[in-house]
């Protein structure tokens, strides 16, 4: 709170500076320490493996076959990964700040589970249940001959799966901050509960579903262990990048680096895209 | 219970990746950090005890992870003592960063099935049917390379459904059912016990893969890691690794 009222107070300029400022400044100062050695410690690696990147044959390498075949895998994937987080996450997160759900405390850290689980452990689950001789797999094959392990349904899944959280916990944030009066205003004049909700509650969270589906992507993008467990690792089929880059690194650790810059460049232009376009101040989905 | 042995193996795998701690020296003993092939999980975690109890004090610490991972980690300077690959590439990926190695025991490939062999599978040729689920190792690493090597010996063109990283992991497949074969090492038939059938490949022999073993180079422990490494090449890890079906230094393709 004093940080934001010290910049706000500097920014203007023309307002006469008061004595009080003085030890504001000092911690700000040390804060500013703090924060500068989080940007480092979050940067550096990056610089790191920027300065160890194979420039000469970085092109040659980037724009290869298969690393382009796992990178468009990886973009379909997160893709659809997102919009199934969309569809099924924002009204579980609704459910969490809206309704008077038994054990809501309960569910809402039982929803967090994928995000402390080891991802590969989330693999697991995932087989448990949906494969070939899991709870409800075995069912799937023997019924429909549906085998759901080692298709790109199987990346989806478990990408929806880990990066689900992340959007239930952003849109529930902004559920529970936002105005509930706008829509008890629309209920009594007569909305239902389903109108009220899309035409009153997603436009005021809007920014934070779109936050959320921002960080549902990214983690999507940068998803291995569950992965690789449930889905497998096939060309073009399932091996998205970060099982390329983890495999490059048996043979072609040069390649491996390679393959991680095209990664990072391309989450973060989606990033970037995604942030310019809907979270601009007075912007949000209509 | 498949499911658990399953779990074990992957969370060994997680650990593997994490890579081994710091030394800590204790007193009298001295503590042993060993980088060991996927394949060696069992026999080494064996012949670890067996060494332990032989030399008191003395702890010996695992890392099980495929060779090329474990070639890396020594080559970036991973603070490990000793180095055990499945491979003859792998091993020379590491040549610069380890002492002079030696072929410990060898191993050759068998298919693996689910109990029971659910998909009927009686052959190398039953790799190619596309309406069967089945895992390979990818061709980055040993088994992987071992497996291809066999194939085309065979003159067969494998439909495989996924590419594993290590060769447990083909093994955790066919453990969990997910698949209706996997090539793997005729040690790792053995060691998952009742969950897996073994299925002898004609010709598995003529390709076989050697395992090296050497002390790394700038170890803070070179006679106990020495000792580790002739303790593995004479007798009693020897009697341990026949036990579990490897096949002896002697059977080696190239001079150890």
């Amino acid at each position: 709170m004093s940080m934001v009222e010290t910049g706000v107070a500097r920014s203007p300029g023309p307002r006469p500076v008061g004595t009080a400022r003085r030890p504001r400044e000092r911690t700000s100062v040390g804060l500013a320490l703090l924060a500068g050695t989080g940007l480092v410690f979050v940067v550096a690696p990056f610089v790191a493996l920027l300065l160890g990147a194979p420039w000469g044959r970085l092109l040659g390498l980037a724009v290869s076959g298969p690393a382009l075949e796992a990178l468009w895998l990886s973009l379909r994937t997160a893709t659809a990964a997102t919009a199934l987080c969309l569809v099924l996450g924002v009204p579980l997160a609704w459910a969490l700040a809206r309704t008077t759900l038994p054990c809501r405390g309960v569910v809402r850290s039982v929803v967090t589970v994928p995000m402390v689980l080891p991802p590969v452990v989330g693999g697991v689950a995932l087989l448990a249940l949906l494969g070939r001789r899991g709870l409800v797999g075995r069912h799937l094959d023997a019924w429909l001959g549906v085998s759901i392990p080692f298709t790109t349904g199987a990346v989806v899944i478990a990408e929806a799966f880990v990066a689900m959280p992340f959007l239930v916990l952003s849109v529930d944030g902004a559920l529970r901050s936002a105005d509930v009066s706008l829509e008890r205003a629309a209920a009594t004049l007569g909305a239902s509960r389903w109108y009220v909700f899309r035409r009153v509650t997603l436009p005021l969270v809007g920014p934070g579903v779109v936050a959320g589906a921002v960080l549902c992507f990214a983690r999507a993008m940068g998803e291995f262990g569950a992965t690789v467990t449930f889905a497998g690792s096939l060309p073009g089929v399932t091996r998205t990048m970060p099982l390329a880059i983890y495999l490059a690194m048996e043979s072609d650790p040069e390649l491996a680096v390679a393959l991680s810059l095209v990664l990072i460049v391309t989450s973060v232009a989606v990033l970037v895209a995604l942030r310019s376009r809907w979270l601009r101040p007075s912007g949000g989905p209509s | 219970m498949a499911v658990g042995v399953a779990l074990g193996a992957l969370v060994l795998g997680i650990t593997a990746c994490s890579g081994p701690d710091g030394h800590e020296r204790s007193e009298d003993g001295g503590e042993l950090t060993v980088l060991a092939a996927a394949s060696l999980t069992d026999v080494f975690a064996e012949i670890g005890d067996a060494f332990e109890a032989a030399n008191p004090g003395v702890t010996v610490s695992f890392s099980f992870a495929g060779s090329a991972v474990l070639a890396q980690q020594v080559i970036a300077g991973a603070p490990a003592d000793v180095l055990a690959t499945a491979s003859t590439a792998t091993m020379d990926t590491a040549a610069a960063m380890t002492g002079p190695p030696e072929v410990f025991t060898t191993n050759t490939l068998e298919i693996a099935v689910p109990a029971g062999n659910p998909g009927g599978v009686t052959g190398l040729a039953d790799l190619a049917d596309p309406g069967l689920t089945v895992a390979l190792c990818a061709e980055e690493v040993p088994c992987g390379a071992a497996a291809a090597a066999v194939l085309a010996g065979a003159g067969v063109t494998a439909a495989p459904d996924t590419y594993e990283q290590d060769v447990r992991a083909v093994l955790t497949k066919v453990i969990l059912g997910e698949v209706d074969a996997g090539l793997v090492y005729r040690t790792d038939v053995a060691s998952a016990g009742d969950d897996v059938e073994g299925i002898d490949v004609a010709g598995a022999d003529v390709v076989r893969n050697d395992y090296w073993i050497s002390v790394v180079t700038g170890t803070d422990e070179p006679d106990l890691a020495r000792a580790f490494v002739e303790y593995v090449l004479a007798e009693p890890g020897q009697a341990v690794l026949a036990a579990a079906g490897f096949g002896s230094p002697e059977s080696a393709g190239v001079d150890g």
